[in-house]
This record gives C-alpha cells, structure tokens and sequence, in this order.
C-alpha cells in the first residue's frame, strides 16, 4: 500500500481522550466524531485533517481503548499517522478500521509532503527517505482488505 | 524457561498466535461498536455465547433517550443470544470478571483498556478494541504477539499509610507511560505472597498506564483461597526461573503515599509536597479502587466525621455495594456526607454523572488524569484511598495518617 500526504505535527503521549473525548462517544454518528477529532488538543485540527499524514512522537494512541478514535482520524481523511511507537491497542483499532500506520521516528516540519510505501517498507519526508518497522503479515492483509469487517466478509 | 505468558499462550516472546479465548467481554461504550461492527462482517450467529460477557457499567443508568435506545439495542441483542448479561447497577466489568469468572491459565480479552486487571489471577488478561471483539464474536478467536515480559520484584511489606495504589502509581511512574509498550508485566518475588487480591487488580489495573499489554500474577495460595470462596477449585502456578526482557526492583517498606498530578500517570509527587492544595471534588471508586477493602478503608478513615467537599462515591459492583451494606461501611459513608453512585465507572471517564466545571479540581482513586477527562478544564489528581479521604476530610490534598 503507498500513499502520500501534507504533514500535520502532534507531540509524543498523544492520548485517545485528546483525539475524541468521552463526551462525544455515545453515538453511532461518526460525523460527530469527525468534527470533533483531536478538539481537546488543538480545536483548529479537525479542519485541517482531510489528506493529512499526522507525525506524531512515541506512544500514540495510549489510554482508552475507544475504537472511535482510530474512526474519526480516518473519515477525517487522514491518509496515515507516521509515529515512533503506537499503544497497542491504538495500532490494532487503526488497522482494524484501515487507517494506516508507520512505526518511524521522522522529524516533523508543519505541511511538508510526506509519502510511503508500506510494503516495500520507506517512508519520505522532506527530500529524506526512512527505512519504517514493517507490519506483521497478518496486519498487512487485514490492512489490505481495508479492515477487519471487510477481511471477515471475504475470509468468513 | 518460560514467562507466565508464554506458558499460557503456548509460544514464544515475539510469535504471532492464534487463540481461542476463554471470556471475552464488552461494556455499554464499547459493546455498540462491536455490534455494528459483528453485523457488518455478516456474521449470522455467535460463535459460543457461553464465553461472552457484555457488562454494563460505563453510563449506568443511561443519561439520555441516545445512550438508551444505544443500550436497549446491545441489551436486546445479550439476551436473545444467551450471551452472560449484567444490567446497570451489576458493577464495572473487571471487578464481575473478577469475582470468581476468570480463574489462573486462562486467555481472556475485554474491550477496554482496563482489561489487564483480571491479569491478578494468573490469567494472560488484555484489551482490544471493538472491530477485534467482533471478529472473536464471530470466531471464538483472536491474534496475539506473545510479548516480551518485564519482571517486576517485590521485597517487604507495604508499610504506614502506603497503599498498593501508590506502589502502582510508583511503578508506573519508574517505566513511563510507554515504559511497557508491547509487553507484560509480571510481578513476582516475596514480597507478592501477603498482597491480597484486590492489592494485585489495583497492581494489574494500572499496568496498561505503563502501555503494557497485561501485568499478571502467579496463582499463589492467595488466589487459590480467594477462588475457593467463589467455589472454584483450582492450583497454584509455580514461577520458573525466565528470562526478562527489563528488571525492576521495590522494597514496599520504601514506598510512600504519592499522587499523580495532571495530566499525566507517570507524574508523581509525595502527597506531602502537595499538601493544601485546595479541592472540589473528591471521587472514590473505579476498577482501580472501587472494592469493598476500598471502600472499608475510605469508611474507617471518615467514620464519625463529616467531608468538607462534595465527595462522591462508587462502588465497584453489587456485590461490593452488598457486602458494604451488610457490614455498615456503607452506613459510616453515608453519614460522613459522602454521595452514592450506582455501582460502576462513575464520573471516570467524564461521559455523565460527577464531571467537573471548568477550572474545578478533583482528587481521584481512578487510573487516569488526562486533560478534559473528567470535565472540559477540570484537573484530576490521582491518588490512594486513605489520600482521598484525609483530603475529603479537609477539602484540600492531605497527607493520611497511618489506621
């Protein structure tokens, strides 16, 4: 899978409850969650998501287990989050829902194109390519399908 | 030699396994999104409702006719499928999960990031999310990476006004909060043996903090006596000598009542340094400290007072509620002007009852204090029992005597 986008800079520790708070889960309207993705860190975000790559620092996505998260980045048309280490939970929701993901520490410059190539493992920003840790097998053809729901259909 | 995880999981550190798993679990926030997500997948029948939990507890009872008709769905869907279902009021799904269900050996996976909390038992215990639950609904199975473990050896004896929730927040501020990434955490050494239970699912609770995928305990004669008592009959889990990937080492004598300050777990102060610090609220409950041994402490320490700040609190689950009844810890809350919730997540996660107003403070027995988590521009300071209750007593942050 390749893909590319402009970058969007978030710092390291980035929790679920930053991405969309509790407030707004119970629903099953996920435009709500899209308006309201990363509001608690930072309210001008969500308008800037649509072809985003967000290049975060480590450990994003730690906290809740809140699959809405891993949703409102995604149908905020977040092409992929680039970050040196994921929670694990995140990393299996995002995969699961078929938001992409890359494990690499990059130095993030605000709007400069970012583009990547999951299978043959690089990420490229800023004229600097960056060799990505790969994913498992399994995770690349669930991600592949665009998703464990559609995985199911096919394989179940 | 093998990790506790290796051996229940049947492989390796770093191999990818599939598993069938003994319970999995979802509450009301999460169980929505698993339905949605097990129809999409057009799967027509459950595999084996018999290790299926749904478990309300995160907005108990519902606070508008949105979150109802969400859990009427969910409620309906539990009963006409036979899967086990615990309405509100049951208690928070780790502590049902924990009262006699998850027993040393098992696999056991729950969606929501607390789920490590059963690990107390023996039990290879961690969190997914929804779509991942779907996918086990429909197949009685799941993927694991078998994770590398991290041994964590305790010596001596908790001492003074020291709680296992401030070994917790200890430990988690000694590994950062993703000190643990993709690992788990074992606790082992003498110093296990006199912990009881609820001390070890306040140990287990808080590992996720350090983004540890389980954090685990052998069954010991502890767990064996605790089990029997929910008349179950199982044996003891010898530990072998295994290879850690990170050691680390507490003497509880040396562990001190400590808070986490906002927003982050791994930020820790002596309560001391804090001391005065004014407060709004203080909450005592949540899967990290919502038992009955909890709320017996709380009730000591406040007995024949009165609070001097609006001091809500919640039982982990019926049963805790009960028993705390029945012994008139529930009575010396009550009369210290202490508020009830029903038993469940209470105001932890910020979704309904017990939020914070702007610029409020909250002094917490809960596991986390992110921004806005409790309230939009409310601060959340974590802390044992016994801090919640000498601060509850004075209405600013208290260092607690020694009961």
């Amino acid at each position: 899978m390749q893909g590319k986008g402009r970058a969007v800079c978030v710092g390291a520790d980035i929790d679920t409850d930053l991405v969309i708070a509790g407030r707004y889960l119970r629903t099953k309207d996920h435009s709500i969650w899209v308006a309201h993705v990363f509001e608690d860190l930072d309210p001008s975000l969500a308008s800037r998501m649509n072809g985003a790559v967000i290049v975060a620092g480590k450990n994003f996505g730690c906290g809740s287990s809140r699959e809405q998260a891993a949703i409102a980045i995604r149908e905020a048309g977040v092409v992929a989050v680039v970050a040196p280490s994921f929670a694990r939970i995140f990393f299996r929701n995002a995969i699961n829902v078929g938001l992409p993901l890359i494990e690499c520490d990059l130095t993030c410059r605000e709007g400069t194109g970012v583009s990547f190539d999951l299978a043959e493992g690089w990420v490229e920003a800023g004229g600097k390519k960056s060799v990505t840790r790969p994913l498992s097998p399994k995770m690349q053809e669930i991600l592949a399908a665009g998703g464990l729901v559609n995985y199911w259909r096919t394989h179940g | 030699m093998e990790t506790l995880s290796e051996r229940i999981l049947g492989a390796s550190a770093g191999e990818y396994v599939d598993r069938a798993v003994d319970h999995a679990y979802v509450h009301d926030g999460t169980g929505v999104l698993t339905l949605e997500a097990w129809k999409s997948m057009g799967a027509k029948r459950i595999q084996d409702a018999a290790h299926l939990h749904v478990l309300f507890d995160h907005i108990v009872p519902a606070n508008n006719s949105t979150t109802a008709t969400l859990q009427h769905e969910l409620r309906e869907f539990a009963r006409s499928s036979f899967l086990h279902f615990s309405d509100i009021g049951g208690g928070i799904c780790h502590q049902i999960m924990s009262e006699g269900v998850v027993l040393p050996g098992e696999v056991v996976v729950g969606a929501d990031s607390h789920s490590c909390t059963p690990g107390a038992f023996g039990a290879f215990a961690t969190g997914v999310g929804a779509t991942d639950m779907a996918a086990i609904w429909m197949t009685g199975e799941t993927w694991f990476r078998v994770p590398e473990s991290i041994g964590i050896h305790l010596s001596g004896a908790l001492t003074g006004a020291a709680e296992a929730k401030d070994l917790a927040l200890t430990y988690v501020s000694r590994l950062g909060m993703d000190g643990a990434t993709y690992r788990a955490l074992e606790f082992i050494g003498e110093g296990t043996a006199a912990l009881p239970m609820d001390d070890r699912l306040t140990l287990c609770n808080l590992a996720v903090e350090t983004g540890a995928k389980a954090g685990m305990f052998y069954a010991d004669d502890v767990t064996v006596q605790y089990l029997k008592t929910a008349g179950h009959a199982v044996k003891p889990q010898e530990p072998e000598p295994c290879r850690y990937i990170q050691e680390l080492d507490f003497d509880l004598p040396d562990i001190v009542p400590v808070i986490a300050v906002p927003p982050r777990v791994d930020t820790i102060k002596p309560v001391h340094d804090l001391a005065g610090l004014p407060l709004d609220q203080v909450f005592v409950g949540t899967c990290t400290n919502g038992r009955y041994a909890d709320l017996a402490r709380f009730a000591r320490i406040v007995k024949g007072k009165k609070v001097a700040i609006r001091t809500i609190v919640v039982p982990a689950s019926l049963a805790v509620l009960q028993e705390a009844i029945r012994t008139g810890v529930l009575t010396d809350i009550v009369e210290a002007g202490c508020t009830l919730g029903t038993p469940g997540c209470g105001p932890c996660l910020g979704a309904h009852m017990g939020v914070l107003g702007e610029g409020e403070v909250c002094l917490s027995t809960a596991n986390r204090n992110f921004k806005n988590r409790m309230g939009v521009g409310g601060e959340i300071y974590l802390s044992s029992v016994a801090t919640a209750a000498a601060s509850a007593l004075e209405g600013e942050i208290s260092v607690p005597g020694v009961s």
